[in-house]
């Protein structure tokens, strides 16, 4: 089976976009948490 | 029955399900098992609250690792056979248990139970949990499998971003005497569990014989990238396998090597210039070398669909090998190339966790890559003795015989370009796997060993 129809995402973008935004979110505050203590680098 | 729901027939894909949704189910996995590394957050209050040593409030953890590295290879093909939403709930069931059980036990005054509870019973979940999304991803991404598999990994270092911070707010917040710290606990255990159920939930294998609109295995045209499948029992009867192990276990070791006394390497090494390094500058040094260690794991192995798997490991040991000597031949002169020299370093220590997946689905196909991966992560627990060892017994020798400074390190960074050097050299013999170790094209009721895991 091959995927040749032109992709069906349309009716899953909500889904596609609630559990990017489920990983993505916890994500970035790890990584805003980061690149705060990683400044520190330059400013000592 | 409910857990049929878990089985691998009720996970396969319907038509139209988009394999961009299979990604998050894997972060959702790896981010939360990634927290192991954020444990040292808990030491200290856990020493203060329960009267332990430093040694004894990093039992847990080391457990954990161990137990990481004993279920990733003795659970391998289990979670080949049982498909990866039985992993992905096997691994929920176990991270979020061990922190409920930590909980109990600090409430309790019994340490034991946390050692139990985060290392032994934790520490499983976080070595099905590593694997499980890895065969998956590879099939649903039989195009960009070093991409799948480095947004995976990259996950599993991104964990401890999240958790570090979250913790030790947590821990502001209930206050870090023993109920503060069993709260703490609990509320881990129920916030993992939700967050992981979104893998075992959203997780689907592709249907039989599924591919990518408009792509041709045919076009792959290179020796290294078989059509075959070894099954994990075979694997490690081959060279190839011993070879990768020796890879990934001198690039691990070399990452290490800088990791495991960062703060300390960059302070010392700068202490007699006139820009020493300050305790919150190699603190930050530190979290910049987790970032790149993070990005490392995406942006290289994505590029190794691009370049080629045995030329991203050219360049991790290669060019690694040279970071070492650039950081040994112009020691203190200049910090900015230490800086930058660690960073490369670092980047490849992710890169090369991250891509080793995919280097495994080209020599031994897809058929029992994630089992194969769990026998392969046994060089990383090799590893992280190894390294430690190695700049420790190393540091403390040379600080026995008066050295200070960069002399504390140099012998260790030289060590590292000889590790890194066997790793090159282990690289450059991988061979395509001889047919006689491959599996039957066409052997019935095969697929119930993971064919469509």
């Amino acid at each position: 089976m091959t995927d040749e129809r032109p992709a069906p995402t349309g009716n899953r973008k909500p889904l596609l976009v609630a559990v990017w935004a489920w990983v993505g979110l916890p994500f970035a505050y790890g990584v805003y948490e980061l690149v705060q203590t990683a400044t520190k680098l330059f400013g000592g | 029955m409910a857990l049929g729901f878990l089985d691998r027939s009720h996970t396969v894909a319907p038509a139209g399900w988009s394999r961009w949704l299979i990604p998050p189910a894997a972060l959702s996995v790896h981010l939360a098992i990634g927290q192991a590394y954020a444990w040292s957050v808990f030491k200290s209050p856990l020493q203060e609250s329960l009267g332990l040593s430093g040694t004894q409030s990093a039992l847990p953890f080391q457990l954990g690792i161990v137990m990481l590295g004993l279920s990733a290879a003795f659970g391998g093909t289990l979670v080949e056979r049982n498909g990866p939403r039985w992993a992905m709930f096997v691994s929920a069931t176990c991270f979020s248990s061990g922190f409920l059980i930590s909980a109990l036990g600090v409430s309790l005054s019994q340490f034991w139970l946390v050692v139990v509870g985060y290392g032994l019973v934790g520490g499983v979940g976080l070595g099905i949990g590593y694997i499980s999304p890895v065969s998956t991803l590879i099939k649903w991404f039989p195009d960009r499998p070093g991409m799948a598999t480095g947004i995976a990994i990259m996950g599993f270092g991104g964990g401890a971003l999240i958790a570090s911070p979250w913790s030790r707010q947590m821990m502001d917040s209930f206050g870090t005497d023993t109920s503060g710290i069993a709260t703490t606990f609990l509320i881990h255990g129920i916030v993992y569990a939700v967050f992981m159920s979104l893998g075992v939930m959203l997780i689907r294998v592709p249907a039989e014989g599924w591919k990518p609109a408009g792509w041709k295995p045919a076009e792959v045209n290179s020796d290294l990238i078989t059509a075959a499948d070894v099954s994990a029992r075979n694997a490690i009867r081959t060279p190839q396998f011993w070879l990768l192990w020796v890879v990934l276990c001198f690039n691990v070791t070399a990452g290490i090597g800088i990791l495991e006394k960062a703060d300390p390497m960059i302070r010392a090494f700068f202490e007699k210039t006139s820009a020493p390094v300050s305790i919150a500058a190699a603190s930050g040094f530190v979290a910049l070398l987790s970032l790149t260690n993070m990005l490392g794991r995406f942006v290289w192995s994505s590029a190794s669909d691009l370049v080629g798997r045995k030329n991203i490991y050219r360049l991790y040991l290669g060019v690694g090998a040279l970071m070492y000597l650039i950081i040994a031949l112009t020691t203190n002169s200049s910090k900015l190339v230490f800086i930058l020299c660690a960073l490369v370093i670092l980047s490849f220590y992710g890169g090369g966790f991250a891509t080793i997946p995919a280097y495994l689905k080209d020599l031994f196909g897809t058929y029992q890559v994630g089992a194969i991966h769990g026998r392969l992560l046994t060089a990383w627990s090799a590893a992280g003795v190894l390294g430690p060892l190695i700049v420790n017994a190393i540091a403390d020798s040379q600080a026995k015989a008066g050295k200070s400074g960069p002399d504390l390190f140099s012998t260790s960074l030289y060590v590292m370009i000889g590790l890194l050097a066997a790793g090159f050299l282990a690289n450059e013999l991988v061979r395509p796997v001889n047919p006689k170790f491959h599996e039957p094209a066409a052997e019935p009721g095969r697929a119930t060993a993971g064919k469509d895991a």
